[in-house]
Formats: structure tokens, sequence, C-alpha cells
């Protein structure tokens, strides 16, 4: 309701349910209790995974002191790129409570496309990053015409590819070899980095505009009288994104050499382009009539129908995003190894980008997630990585670590969502 | 007395061997409830679909506003303005009751999500049906009771102007208090002026809400009376057995359907 209202309607509006309506909390205080509710009731969205974060942090920096080293967050963040850019994948198809198995060989054989068309055929690096992209597109589309026209369950038709594309990478590369990636830009991505002038430009420039933007759309829905968070909350979100920015390029601008006689310093070039997608998707997803169709499809499909959505174009799209993603991550991942082997996004690349996911509190049942999570969980999944890599352990360990976070994600998702339903929260 | 707002006369529907629907005449009237009652097997839902285009008809005809229009699908009846409230509701748990309300027609400004037209539009709908009972438009309907859920699938129809809503069993799984809230409701949407169509099978809510009822047995129209000028046992038996006293099929009539 607007705030210019005839007494009339002001008095139809005190008969109606919406004379109680709570166009806000109405403080700081009473929307931290909120939040709290909301968290008992099972709703916890990413506060799992910050508070893990948080946990392996300090396990790690007490059991090794170089995790907290300027030169191993450096590389965490480089590793958690394509984790995370993998992940954001496949939150599209989480959303719609498909799954994609397939999506790490796919960015496996679509950045093998990149390297052989670099390598053997001489392309420029955009060219064949295109050309990579496009074949994770095309894979893609093949799944989801599979799965929607023909109805197999996104499981079994991914699996199939799983197989399949690995099979696909060892025809392209042939048994046992590798192609090197050695085109500067591409390898740029990951071992380069943004000088540290223009990083810190950057991190102010997101800052401001974040800030901004919260701000205006506060302002704008008080002004309309619309269901809005109090000003403290928008505030401390804003002081949120600001530490963390902040933060992260003040660490990234330290140098972080070993070597006295060379200074590495700023920020890795992978970061701004996991940034890009991450607000470019966020954008999508909540401020589109095709984002609010995604999540309207993972609650139920059968209203969607008959809400006149076509159901089977939206599952195709989020196959095609997905797997085109996957290509991306692919992209990053032979960026930081230099090279494009057999095993690329084989073994447990998609188990380490699902379970991002899913730790980042995207719901396996559908209807539920953002991108944000994916890069938060993909941030705790790389640093587990990480860590075990710096204690020395056996790979055996880092298998079991891994599965077992996974394992304890999907239970935190599926106890919360029978506590959701018995709270009668969303 | 006032035109129908939709009318279809002498309609027939067949599956297969099984005739299903005989020479149905039914009328809606803008202002009032015309509860449409009949045992299991009577034939309301094949009707309920034949006027939502659903089924298409196999023949007589479909008028709206008094002109006969030819209905290819369930997109030609909502653009008509006729809006279907199903049983099992087609809301969307996940979501809020704006997003609920606005799904798959979202008002958009230069490509984006228009939130707060659509928020003060969601609230001046639940407003003029006198919602109480919802605490805020932004909730997701996953905590929303089934009466309220209900409303919000009513509310709906109010949002996008339909001309008549049909509801089909809308208190059929709801408590008492919950089953007030939505006759009144449907009260209201009838005092909107809007032509209600009411598939119950609860005669309390019939008789109170419904200003008609049609009765339908084995597939015919067995009586379309005013709720005014029958008691409940007439209802009963007019379901039960097409004919009661003088009202309703002939005995012998009914008997042939069989």
């Amino acid at each position: 309701m607007t705030t210019t209202q005839s007494p009339t309607a002001k008095a139809e509006l005190g008969d109606s349910a919406f004379a109680i309506d709570d166009h806000s909390d109405q403080t700081f205080g009473e929307a931290a209790r909120g939040y709290w509710r909301r968290v008992r009731g099972g709703d916890m969205g990413s506060l799992p995974a910050i508070l893990g974060l948080v946990v392996l942090f300090v396990v790690f920096g007490l059991a090794n002191d170089r995790f907290l080293s300027a030169l191993n967050l450096a590389n965490l963040v480089t590793q958690a790129g394509s984790i995370c850019v993998l992940a954001m994948g496949l939150i599209f198809v989480l959303l719609l409570g498909d799954i994609d198995l397939s999506a790490g060989v796919a960015g496996g054989v679509s950045a093998c496309v990149m390297a052989l068309t670099m390598t053997g055929r001489g392309w420029p690096w955009w060219a064949a990053v295109l050309a990579g992209v496009l074949c994770g597109a095309l894979i893609g589309l093949a799944i989801g015409l599979l799965r929607a026209k023909l109805g197999i369950p996104s499981f079994v038709v991914t699996l199939a590819f799983f197989l399949g594309l690995q099979g696909v990478t060892l025809k392209l590369i042939g048994e046992g070899g590798s192609v090197r990636v050695d085109d500067p830009v591409i390898r740029g991505i990951t071992i380069g980095n943004l000088p540290v002038a223009v990083g810190w430009g950057c991190a102010v420039v997101v800052v401001a505009a974040f800030a901004g933007l919260e701000l205006v759309k506060h302002r704008g829905k008080v002004t309309a009288g619309l269901h809005h968070a109090p000003l403290g909350v928008v505030v401390a979100r804003i002081v949120g994104v600001a530490a963390v920015t902040l933060g992260v390029t003040f660490l990234l601008s330290l140098n972080r050499s070993v070597n006295p006689r060379i200074e590495i310093r700023g920020i890795p070039y992978v970061l701004p382009l996991v940034v890009v997608l991450l607000i470019g998707l966020t954008f999508v997803l909540t401020r589109t009539r095709y984002g609010r169709h995604l999540y309207a499809v993972g609650g139920s499909a059968e209203a969607a129908r008959r809400a006149g959505i076509d159901v089977d174009r939206i599952r195709i799209s989020v196959f095609v995003i997905c797997s085109a993603l996957a290509a991306v991550s692919g992209i990053i991942a032979a960026s930081y190894g230099g090279k494009v082997s057999a095993s690329s996004g084989a073994g447990n690349v998609l188990l380490y980008a699902v379970g991002a996911a899913v730790i980042g509190g995207t719901s396996l049942f559908g209807g539920k997630g953002r991108a944000a999570d994916a890069v938060i969980g993909g941030v705790v999944v790389a640093t587990i990585a990480n860590g075990l890599g710096l204690l020395n352990q056996s790979s055996y360990i880092n298998f079991l670590v891994t599965g077992g976070v996974l394992l304890l994600a999907a239970s935190v998702d599926a106890i919360s969502r029978r506590r959701r339903s018995a709270a009668g929260l969303g | 007395m006032t035109e129908p707002i939709l009318e279809l006369r002498s309609v027939n529907k067949s599956f297969g061997m099984v005739h299903v629907l005989r020479d149905v005449d039914f009328a809606v009237y803008p202002g009032e409830v015309t509860a449409l009652v009949g045992d299991n097997g009577a034939g309301k839902s094949t009707l309920v679909k034949a006027i939502a285009g659903i089924h298409p008809i196999d023949s007589g005809e479909y008028l709206f506003d008094g002109q006969p229009v030819t209905v290819h699908g369930p997109n030609d009846v909502a653009a008509l303005g006729v809006e279907v409230v199903y049983q099992d509701l087609a809301l969307c748990e996940n979501l809020d009751i704006v997003s609920n309300m606005f799904l798959g027609r979202e008002l958009r400004q230069r490509g984006v999500l228009d939130e707060a037209r659509m928020e003060t539009m969601a609230r001046q709908a639940l407003a003029s049906l006198s919602v109480r009972t919802v605490k805020s438009v932004r909730q997701t309907v996953s905590s929303l009771s089934g009466g309220q859920r209900q409303t919000v699938a009513i509310a709906k129809c109010v949002l996008w102007n339909s001309k008549v809503v049909l509801l089909d069993e809308p208190t059929a799984a709801l408590g008492v208090a919950q089953t007030r809230q939505v006759i009144d409701l449907v009260r209201r949407l009838a005092d909107q002026g809007l032509g209600v169509v009411l598939i119950s099978h609860n005669m309390v809510d019939v008789f109170e809400v419904a200003d008609r009822i049609c009765a339908l047995y084995l597939g015919r129209v067995a009586a379309e009376v005013k709720t005014s000028e029958v008691t409940r046992g007439q209802v009963v038996e007019l379901i039960t057995a097409g004919h009661s006293g003088d009202l309703g099929l002939a005995p012998a009539e009914a008997a042939q359907s069989t």
C-alpha cells in the first residue's frame, strides 16, 4: 500500500489482514531474533558453511603455520576458482531438483577442445575459449533434450555422459597423453595478477556499488511502503561485504613471494572472473522472469506448467547453462594445471562441486539455492583440499574427508528440510 | 433476470464409449454463486474441464457474454477471463505469496522484475477480499495453512480481473474455521460482480453461499434451482436419484441414463 491513501482505502485495510502486516521487522534486534528463529526452524542458508569455514581456518592455521601465509591464501583463491564456477553451474540444475554428474567431464572435454584448437590449429585464445564453451553448451543441450523430452532421469543420462565423455577426451588426446596449455592469456587467468592499484580500485568500486544499490533499494521500498528489512540489517550486510572484499584485497596485495628478489602481489585474475560471474548469475536468478520461473519449476513443476511456463524449455536451459559454466571451469582448471590430460574433470572434481553447492546451502530437493552459496561452499571445499594437502596427508584421507563433508552437508540439507516443513518455514 | 456471463447449451461429451455429459445446459450469472453438485461420476469434473477448455466438447454451444465462442484450449478460456482454482492448488511452496499470484505473468520494468508494483497489486487484491489471516505478502506459501493457500489461489483471480471463477471443492480439505473463511471469501468474490461456480459435496456450504444449485445426475442436469426454493433433502434426492417429487428428471428418464 502506498502512503497516499484515501481514508476509505485505509478503513478497508483496517479490516484486512494487512492491517497487521508488518512491513518490516521493527528493529535490528527483532530482525536478529527473526533470523535466529528461522535458523532454529531449519532455514539455515549458508550459515553452516560460514561457521565451517571459520573452524577450518582455525584448525588448519594451528596445524600448519604456512596455511595462513599470504602465498597459501592466494593459492587457495586460485584453487577455489574452478570449483566455484562449476558449483555455480550446478546450482541451476540442482534448483530444478535434477543432478548433472557429467559436469566435471564436460568441462574436461571443453578444455580439451580449447587446448587442441589453440595448439593444433593455432586459433587465437578467444576463439578457442569460445569453441570450448560452445562445446560445453552443446553437451548440455544433448543432456537437456534427453532429460526433458525423453524423460530419462537426469541421474542416468548424466551418468552415461560421465562415462562417455571420458572416452571422448581419451580419443581427442590419445592414450595417456596430455595437451599443454601455454597461451599467456589462458595461463594468466590463474598465474597472473591484477596490478595492486587496479585491484584496490576494483574492490572500492564493488563495495561502493553494492552499498549504493542496497541503500537506494531500501529507500525505494520504504517510500513505497513495501515489505523491507530494517536499515540496521542493510547496513550490516554492506559492512560484511565491504569487510570481506577489502580484507581479501589487502591480503592479496601483500608481497607473497618466498624469494626475496622477486615480488608477487595483486589479485589473481581468476577472482574478478568469479565475482563477475557471481554478480551476473545472481542477477539472472533473482531479478529476471527466467530466474523466477526456475525457482517455480523447482518448487512445483505442475504449478509452473499450469501457470503457462514452458517447463521443458526451462529444464533444457539449465543443463545448457550448467555445462557451459562447466566449460569455463574446465578452462580455469587447465589454466591452473598448464595442461589438459585424459583425466581432466574426472575423479572427484564433480563431487567437490556438488559438495560445494550443497555445503553452501543449496537444496538437493530443488527450489532453493543461490549463486553465492556455490562460492561460499566452493571456498570451504577448496580449503579442505588445500589444508589437507599442506598437512601432507595421503590422498586416501583427502577422499575420506571430502566424502564425509559431502555426506554431512546432505544430511544437514535433509534434516533442515524436515524441520522446515515441521516449523512451516519456506 | 440478468443475462448469464457464461453459458453452455446442450453440451455432449464422450470418452470412447462412455457418454459422460448428455445435453447439459449450464449457466453462470455475474454476481451469483452457482453450486455444481452431483455424486461421484456424475460428470462434475468433466463439465469443469469442458468449461476450462481442457476437454473439447463434442457438440453444443459455448457462450460467453451472450456471444458464441469457440474454445480450443485452456489459453482461449483464460483469455476470456475464466479462471479455475483446482483442488490441488497449483502453488509453488518455495515462492512467496506475491510471486505465486503473478506466476507466469510477472510484471517487468525494462526487462527486470517489477517487485514493487507486483507487491502493491497483490496487497490490494488481498485487501479487496478483506483477507484477515495472512501475516505478510512476502511469506512463502509453505508457511501457510490450507485455508490461507486457498485464499491466495482465489485472490489471484481477483488480481487478474477475471469474470468467472470455478472453484473445485475449495473446502474439501479444510477445518471448520478455515472453511468459514473460504466460504466468506466466495461470497465476497460474487459480491464484486464475478460469476462464481462452486463445486462441492458439502450441503452446508452449498446452502450457505450458493444462489442457485445445478445438480448433475449421471451426466444429465437433474435440475437447476434457486437455493431459496429447495430444501436440503430435495437436493440430496436430486443428487442420489436424479429426481425429487416433481423436480428433476422423470423416473423413467433417470433410469434410462444408467
